[in-house]
């Protein structure tokens, strides 16, 4: 079973990366086939998708972006022509609200802390279970991975519980040790570290697999010199294996702080944004008042700051870890 | 600082690489410890399942229930239409499936093996759109849907997920092995290009579509941000949106809530772990394939 993975996870590795070699382009090489020889097919069979894009990806961008000048609400649902336009009102007023700088502020708290944990402890077990573990590996990368693959919600709802104060199980845990427990969910300064250490057990998983992908990746040749000097297993990590993944820990870092920038579902479904807005992020943000107040117009200024932020943040994590590389 | 970093690991582990017989097993506690934290949650939501009122609120709490009971699934499903839920969440999730495995397989084909002009905008769309945040998205949509007359609907709910740009790049990727001469053999004896792509090129690529049919429908499944803004109507409500509208019902603890919102739960998960564990390669397949592009 654990060859059987081995084998196909190494063949998912190299596969894709020898594929994309093959040009993206139009072929110019042998000059045999010219460009247009399935020009009608060719946009018959593109079509379909670029329509769907189209309505449900390219106008809804333009639209959140105009909206965001406008005073768009409840009315104007039924009627968006008839939103007032505002200039650049949304936008300086979201620099004066308090509630959106306490979100901006525990999104960037929630990148800072979780974006690490998560890449560290993903790639700390991808190590062992790629290299310390011969036996049972497949049993234990499903067992490491299955948290990814579940419903948020149900995940949340039962980490609500196994949090609660009460009757939970970290309660217990540390009551049986003489200790007690915070109020996690309830306390100002517990809340945003618990949704935190959920987002990282949900998130390890993904980590993991990219990084076992890219450990089979590297040859075991380089390892096996690495050992034959004398390397320890510690000097073989830092020096050998982590400078050949960069490549992955970039992608891996980028993919997890995108996902952490837009982070919803957890505080929606765990505190609503409590206590007193210490869980409140810039997405539940905008939900709220895109959706429980309807000041929409308000709302796609913030998609659009949370946009231009990760944006901003992705090139600067492209640019500093490609840096290191060389 | 550096230094007993360096020589520290070497004193313990004179045994000099390879999981010999003294690390083999301490690597395996510790990868067993890392795993009972991982699955605890979800040991935690099972148990609980099937716990009396009187030990979901024991104090210290206790793991086995010390009588099992059948009585969250019954209140359950007498309170809420679990049934209609479920329903929804698959009647959603097996269409945005079917839609996206035609179109992304229609664009990826296009894009492989079709000479066209504007192929390589084409793609830069397809690359450009795996990169949108969803957020800019959902306001708009909100309205657009609104405007269609489509909240709660199905169709409000399929539209916006029909074709995603990760799939069709996964298409694509597939799709550039197929030799060029099999198609060229193809066409030659007359066969059009809608004949070449049902009949020769997706026959070819089941894997693929094998992999993409799990990752959509399993996004589909655990969606819950445009089902919770696209349905106002409980009848319409997929599985996730009506167990978080549970969960954060003032109302619930009434009638032994906590015990059939774990329940619930559980008939929400089980089922993705099921086909995870049994489809288990070829997650990490495309997720390797999604991210070393």
């Amino acid at each position: 079973m654990s060859l059987v993975t081995g084998s196909t996870a190494d063949s998912a590795a190299t596969g894709p990366t020898a594929l994309s070699k093959t040009p993206v382009g139009p072929p110019g090489g042998p000059g045999r086939r010219p460009l247009g020889r399935h020009n009608l097919h060719g946009w018959l069979f593109s079509t379909p998708f670029l329509v769907l894009f189209g309505v449900f990806m390219l106008l809804p961008i333009v639209a959140t972006l105009l909206m965001s000048f406008t005073d768009f609400g409840a009315r104007d649902v039924t009627r968006p022509f008839e939103a007032e336009f505002v200039g650049f009102d949304n936008y300086t007023r979201l620099f004066d609200d308090d509630v959106f700088r306490t979100a901006l502020f525990n999104t960037g708290y929630f990148v800072v802390v979780g974006v690490p944990l998560t890449v560290v402890l993903g790639l700390l077990v991808a190590v062992l279970l790629n290299n310390g573990i011969d036996r049972a590996r497949t049993f234990f990368r499903v067992g490491f991975y299955a948290p990814v693959v579940t419903t948020i919600v149900a995940v949340a709802v039962v980490w609500r519980f196994v949090l609660d104060p009460s009757d939970g199980l970290v309660a217990g845990l540390a009551s049986e040790l003489g200790l007690t427990a915070p109020d996690f969910l309830g306390s100002e300064t517990w809340a945003m570290p618990s949704l935190i250490a959920m987002a990282v057990w949900r998130n390890l998983g993904t980590v993991m697999v990219l990084f076992i992908a890219g450990l089979q990746a590297i040859p075991t040749e380089v390892r096996e010199a690495a050992r034959l000097d004398g390397a320890s297993a510690w000097q073989e990590l830092r020096r050998v294996t982590v400078p050949l993944l960069r490549p992955t820990m970039l992608y891996a870092t980028v993919i997890t702080s995108i996902g952490y920038l837009n982070v919803f579902e957890e505080p929606f479904v765990m505190t609503q944004g409590g206590p007193s807005n210490a869980t409140m992020t810039v997405s539940l943000d905008m939900y709220q008042e895109g959706f429980n107040f309807f000041h929409m117009g308000y709302a796609s200024a913030m998609a659009y700051v949370l946009f231009v932020v990760i944006m901003g943040i992705t090139v600067l994590q492209l640019r500093l870890l490609k840096d290191n590389t060389s | 600082m550096t230094a007993p970093t360096v020589t520290d690991p070497t004193a313990t582990a004179p045994t000099r690489r390879r999981p010999g017989r003294v690390r083999g097993p301490l690597l395996y506690t510790v990868a067993s410890l890392g795993l009972l934290v991982m699955s605890a949650p979800f040991l935690w939501m099972a148990l609980s399942a099937f716990k009396t009122k009187k030990d979901l609120t024991a104090s210290p709490p206790v793991w086995i229930p010390s009588h099992w009971t059948l009585a969250n699934f019954r209140a359950l499903l007498d309170q809420l239409d679990m049934a209609r839920y479920f329903m929804n969440s698959l009647i959603v999730a097996v269409l945005v499936t079917v839609c996206n495995l035609l179109f992304c397989s229609m664009l990826g084909y296009a894009l492989a093996k079709l000479q066209f002009t504007g192929r390589s905008k084409v793609f830069g769309i397809v690359l450009a759109a795996l990169m949108v945040p969803g957020n800019l998205l959902v306001l708009p949509l909100y309205v657009l849907m609104t405007k269609l007359n489509l909240i709660d609907s199905y169709a409000g709910l399929v539209l916006p997920f029909a074709a995603g740009a990760f799939g069709v790049f996964l298409m694509r990727q597939f799709m550039q092995s197929i030799p060029d001469e099999l198609l060229e053999a193809a066409r030659i004896d007359g066969a059009g290009e809608w004949y070449i792509f049902w009949r020769i090129v997706l026959p070819l690529v089941k894997p693929a579509l094998a992999t993409l049919t799990i990752f959509t429908f399993l996004g589909s499944w655990n969606n819950f941000v445009w089902p919770l803004i696209a349905t106002n109507d409980p009848g319409k409500y997929t599985l996730p949106v009506a167990l978080a509208t549970f969960a954060n019902d003032p109302n619930r603890t009434v009638g032994g809530g906590n015990g059939m919102l774990m329940a619930g739960s559980l008939l929400v998960v089980l089922p993705v772990l099921l086909v995870f564990a049994v489809l288990q390669r070829h997650f990490t397949q495309g997720i390797a394939t999604a991210g070393l592009k």
